[in-house]
């Protein structure tokens, strides 16, 4: 396990309950008390963290080292049956994105998302979630695929940016995010996305045109990184704190805001803490989305969707 | 007192102080250094007579170089930015925006206006570049939308020229969001089989190319531009090195098959007019 500095005060639990157990093992004395006492501790000390967490703490949990990533999500979700797809047909395969046929209890799906890397070897091949334009240029030829056979779309959205190198610039990653956007907005099927991590500007929204978007509850969307808004606005590093309580980039806050449709409780003590029940309420999540969205007429669903992200914004009348 | 204008490179006088400017006035290109009358400058569309240096203009001079006589009718121009977040970073959002009205007469990055264009019947949203840097927050996107809207029940072509350093920080989301409000706007004037023509000028970077600055049924330049997703001082970070001459200006964005054309500024009024007559005819 890792833990985060403010996690802190249960890793120091953790080692009080692995003391006591040795403790009983060598001395025959009777530490079931103790045990049960440390876990009754930990529960409440993690309850207690995760009730209280500040904006940037959300940040932090959203890129927890042993946070699930996406493929994580698909493989629990579709049961074993997701066959990934490769390729932009242009261009080359993309590793920071990945998609593929999947079925969720017997309904086909195309399953979409940036991927992260779960060791230092994954993290340079996935290119740390940062796709470049073949990328999003996969995963629209993902999604007019899923469309031609009139299967919905689920997106898992996690990233700290579209990736801003050389070849990025030169192969059109303005117009490749620019073209998702167009074509996402009007696809004819379904679409559910999921912020699972990080929410990162353009590089997430360039997946994120959906019908329904859901926001996992120790997660983060919004305009720019709180790292780097500090460092424009502030002229430093050190203000991520305070751009991230500005920006207001929380669950709650975009949900306040009418810039996400609904919020995806986590597990106490986050997705981490218990992978499977993760799985479960999300599986759950989608399957009820799915039901809902199926039934409306496609001509309806796409106008719906066009208006929610015409309606978004606040300005003052003149 | 220097006996000619000062301009920096970069940052163009406000678009109060241009009108205003009395004959006898001198520009410098910040280029080539050569110094001509400002009546002339202007009449040239603000292009260097010797160097053929793009001026950064406002809103007001691409209506002015555009439309007939310099007549149109300017649509929501009242508009103005609201604070949804509250925001303060080391000065608060709605002091920010404050400074900026007065400073350039403008209230937000956006005009939108229509009149003719050699006769032709044209929508312009043109972002200034002076209003914090260009920056796209709901009033630029609501300004779009509702151009957008008043083309489809007009039937009239629309254009948007950009000039913006990318999404309004002080807004967060919502300006992230613009995004994709102007981009689904689109589909529907595309539904309605009206032109949209894209105008990319000096500098237009990040959310703006990445949604309708790179979607136009044509994508126009002004010869020079910096245009790009991510800004070229983070690209040289990203990759560690010194980047390639002429990287991201409009002549490589062209060459790597994201633009249809770049056209000088003193001859973009005759090919917007030749365009539009083709798409009519
Ligand atoms: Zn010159």
């Amino acid at each position: 396990m890792n833990y985060l500095d403010f996690e802190k005060p249960i890793a120091e639990l953790y080692e009080q309950l692995e003391a006591a157990k040795k403790l009983g093992e060598k001395s025959k004395v009777d530490v079931t008390k103790t045990l049960a006492d440390i876990e009754k501790k930990i529960e409440a000390t993690r309850a207690n963290i995760y009730d209280n967490l500040t904006p940037w703490q959300r940040v932090q949990v959203s890129r927890h080292p042993d946070r699930p990533y996406t493929l994580a999500y698909i493989d629990a979700i579709s049961d074993g049956t997701f066959m990934e797809l490769h390729g932009d047909r242009t261009v080359g395969d993309d590793k920071a994105m990945i998609g593929g046929w999947g079925s969720i209890d017997g309904r086909t799906v195309m399953f979409i998302g940036q991927q992260k890397g779960i060791n230092t070897k994954m993290r340079q091949y996935r290119n740390f979630g940062m796709p470049n334009p073949e990328g999003y240029r996969k995963a629209l030829r993902l999604m007019k695929m899923a469309e031609k056979f009139n299967k919905p779309v689920v997106t898992f959205i996690d990233t700290p940016g579209a990736y801003p190198g050389l070849e990025a610039e030169e192969r059109g990653q303005g117009e490749a995010i620019a073209r998702n956007l167009f074509e996402m907005v009007q696809l004819k099927v379904p679409v559910i996305c999921i912020i699972i991590g990080e929410g990162a500007s353009g590089g997430a929204l360039g997946i994120a045109m959906g019908d329904k978007v859901m926001m996992l509850e120790n997660t983060w969307y919004s305009v720019i990184s709180p790292e780097s808004c500090s460092s424009i606005l502030w002229r430093s590093w050190d203000f991520k704190e305070q751009a991230a309580t500005a920006l207001k980039l929380t669950p709650e806050d975009m949900f306040k805001n009418k810039l996400i449709d609904g919020i995806i409780p986590e597990p106490l003590g986050g997705a981490h803490n218990n992978q499977e029940e993760m799985f479960k309420t999300v599986k759950s999540e989608i399957k009820k989305q799915l039901t809902k969205l199926s039934a409306q007429d496609p001509e309806k669903r796409i106008e719906k969707r066009i208006d929610k992200f015409c309606s978004m914004g606040v300005v003052v009348e003149g | 007192m220097s006996w000619f204008k000062r301009v920096r490179r970069g940052v163009t006088t406000s678009t109060k102080e241009k009108k205003e400017t009395p004959e006898g006035l001198w520009y410098k290109c910040p280029s080539c250094k050569t110094i001509i009358p400002v009546m002339d400058h202007a009449a040239n569309k603000y292009v260097c007579t010797s160097c053929g240096y793009h001026e950064r203009i406002g809103s007001k001079e691409y209506f002015e170089v555009i439309f007939d006589d310099n007549a149109y009718t300017e649509i929501n121009e009242g508009m103005h930015a609201s604070d949804p977040l509250n925001f303060k970073d080391t000065k608060k959002y709605t002091d920010r925006l404050e400074d900026s009205i007065a400073k350039t007469g403008l209230n937000d990055a956006i005009a939108t206006a229509h009149g003719l264009v050699d006769g032709e019947p044209l929508m312009i949203a043109c972002m200034d570049f002076s209003f914090i840097g260009g920056s796209m927050g709901s009033v630029v996107g609501e300004k779009i939308a509702r151009a957008i809207d008043f083309c489809i029940a007009n039937n009239m072509p629309f254009m948007i020229i950009s000039k913006s350093g990318g999404a309004r920080m002080m807004e967060a989301a919502f300006s992230l969001m613009q995004m994709a409000k102007t981009s689904a706007k689109l589909t529907l004037l595309s539904k309605a089989k009206l032109p949209y023509l894209s105008l990319l000028t000096d500098p237009t970077t990040g959310g703006v190319t990445a949604s309708y600055a790179m979607l136009g049924d044509m994508n126009i330049a002004e010869p020079g531009s910096l245009i790009g997703f991510a800004g070229p001082r983070v690209v040289k970070e990203t990759i560690g090195k010194d980047l390639p001459k002429g990287f991201q200006t409009a002549e490589f964005v062209l060459e790597h098959g994201f633009l249809d054309k770049i056209v000088k500024r003193t001859e973009l009024k005759a090919h917007l007019a030749q365009l539009l007559k083709l798409f009519k005819n």
